[in-house]
């Protein structure tokens, strides 16, 4: 359903994306992963997607874009996966101009991403292994790289006694930890998950945020769309507020809520980071 | 590695979707079975026509009272004084009747007498001249009646007339066939395009994950293009081995009887099969690739 969806969407769409971009304001911040520079996204319906967006995301930043649902956040996902394209406005990862890159390209623009999502996106005929195996494959990995890697990165989000289940056999914490896997496999500069703790318990879902940070320790950047609030204010990181479309708040260490007191969780997020 | 790879997703595809692969397998089949038999159907009935074409012929008949004399004058007429005519043969009466006799001696029994006249077989230079010979012989009146030239001959019956009539009804033959042949062509087409569609279907969210994953067009692609070529290498496989099977039990003992079947210019059985593999390959093929067209915009 959804692909059919998407599909008439998209079709719909495309007048729009023939349309000459219109000129951009502002200059380009040096060394960002992600850049976007009044970026506007304006839906077919009319609904306004994401209105004057420019913020930047520097290397091995774990930054939490946070709202409700409807605010703007997965259009920002979107945009970054380029499965939409932006109606005003532009958007570099790492130093790369998204809108010069042609529908023939995207896959090869993907392969520089890890994309971690609410529901998974498994592929249910395959088994665990074999699903971190294809993210490989799709990027013409030989055997031998399938051999070094996917078990390496399966014992790395404690999966290795699963490498053999299916995915509809595995629970919800599994199934994610299984996306995370492939997501990280390529070993991408950008992380980029959308609600990844959205169908998971609150104790799964620090599991899978431990995992994430630890990712992220390893110098990639990460960003998670989230409205878990709990998690973010026990992490403490970069938080981006979207509201109706807009960016509200841009704070470095900051909570959910701009009013969350933070002194405890701030010290039981160190505690958390001492453990992991 | 990468042929491994693609042919290996094929399989795993084909094992999964064990029952609408058999159902795109089962019309392939159908529709190369059909095909092998109209092919050669149609090839023969042409060529039956071709070969009667080819011996067109003027009958001229005398009348049943013919005398020696009116013989030699009509031979005359046809030899010296008609335009475009080729060879000439004389067929006595009691010629035509020991013909005949030998091909059908119990009715002729019965008849007792000899109904059959005395006979010119006018072979015209060129097969298209019959007519001007005919209208030499027997000149259409303004009244719209034919009437001849000595009153001697009885009637010139243009075998043309009879070839017209085969080739009338070997046309229709050939149109009704063509036309079977057509539409159940179209109709196999459009099965296994919808076959592969439906498995294309239940199988979407994995093209959506594949995409997302960033693997091209073409690396989602080959593995459905290959699970079609092996259905429709099967399905034709089958189809050709039930058509062999056919042929050498049934057909080639027949074709000793009849001259259809053994008609010389039918296809060639090898080439009749290379064409059918190759027409189930391609069609499943291009029918797969296509279908995907849709589900790969995401």
């Amino acid at each position: 359903m959804a692909a059919t969806e998407r599909h008439i969407r998209r079709r719909r769409e495309r007048p729009e994306d023939v349309a000459p971009r219109p000129r951009v304001v502002g200059e380009p911040v040096a060394g960002a992963v992600v850049d976007f520079r009044s970026v506007s996204k304006k839906y077919p319906s009319g609904d306004l997607g994401l209105e004057d967006a420019t913020f930047a995301v520097q290397p091995g930043e774990f930054v939490f874009l946070v709202g409700s649902t409807g605010s703007g956040k997965s259009t920002i996902m979107r945009l970054l996966i380029k499965e939409i394209e932006p109606s005003y406005g532009a958007i570099a990862v790492a130093g790369r101009d998204l809108a010069g890159i042609t529908r023939k390209k995207i896959p090869y623009y993907r392969r520089n991403l890890g994309v971690v999502f609410q529901d998974f996106k498994l592929l249910p005929s395959r088994t665990v292994y074999d699903n971190v195996a294809y993210a490989l494959q799709v990027t013409g990995g030989t055997r031998r790289d399938v051999r070094d890697k996917v078990p390496d990165i399966l014992r790395l989000t404690g999966l290795s006694t699963k490498l053999h289940s299916y995915p509809d056999q595995l629970s919800g914490g599994e199934q994610q930890r299984v996306s995370v896997a492939r997501a990280f496999v390529n070993h991408p500069p950008l992380l980029l998950a959308d609600e990844p703790t959205g169908n998971l318990d609150p104790d799964t879902s620090v599991g899978i945020m431990q995992l994430l940070y630890r990712i992220n320790r390893t110098g990639t950047t990460v960003v998670v769309a989230t409205h878990d609030k709990t998690m973010v204010d026990r992490m403490r990181r970069r938080v981006i507020e979207v509201s109706r479309g807009r960016i509200v708040r841009d704070e470095a260490g900051g909570g959910y809520d701009t009013t969350a007191e933070f002194g405890a969780l701030w010290r039981e997020a160190h505690d958390d980071e001492a453990g992991a | 590695m990468r042929l491994g790879f693609f042919l290996r997703e094929a399989l795993r595809a084909l094992r999964r979707n064990a029952v609408p692969s058999f159902a795109a397998m089962a019309t392939v089949l159908v529709t190369v079975l059909v095909l092998g038999v109209f092919i050669p159907v149609v090839q023969a009935t042409t060529a039956g026509a071709n070969e009667i074409r080819a011996k067109v012929l003027a009958d001229v008949y005398l009348k049943p009272g013919a005398t020696a004399e009116d013989i030699q004058r009509v031979r005359q007429v046809i030899e010296r004084e008609t335009p475009g005519v080729g060879t000439v043969r004389f067929v006595s009466k009691e010629q035509a009747y020991a013909e005949e006799k030998k091909r059908n001696p119990e009715a002729y029994d019965l008849l007792g007498a000899n109904p059959l006249p005395d006979t010119f077989r006018v072979t015209p230079d060129r097969p298209d001249d019959i007519v001007k010979v005919r209208d030499a012989l027997a000149p259409v009146a303004p009244s719209g009646a034919r009437s001849v030239i000595d009153p001697a001959i009885d009637e010139v019956r243009n075998r043309e007339e009879d070839t017209d009539k085969i080739l009338s009804a070997t046309r229709v033959v050939k149109l009704t066939m063509g036309l079977l042949a057509g539409l159940l062509a179209l109709a196999s087409i459009l099965l296994i395009a919808n076959t592969i569609r439906l498995s294309l279907y239940a199988r979407r969210r994995e093209v959506e994950v594949m995409k997302l994953v960033g693997a091209t067009d073409w690396f989602i692609r080959w593995p459905f293009v290959i699970e079609g070529i092996l259905l429709g290498a099967l399905g034709g496989l089958a189809a050709v081995v039930l058509l062999g099977v056919v042929k050498v039990s049934l057909v080639d003992p027949l074709a000793e009887d009849f001259a259809l079947i053994a008609a010389p210019e039918t296809m060639n059985f090898a080439l009749l099969i290379a064409v059918l593999l190759g027409a189930s390959v391609g069609v499943s093929a291009v029918g797969s690739g296509l279908s995907l067209r849709r589900f790969l915009r995401v």
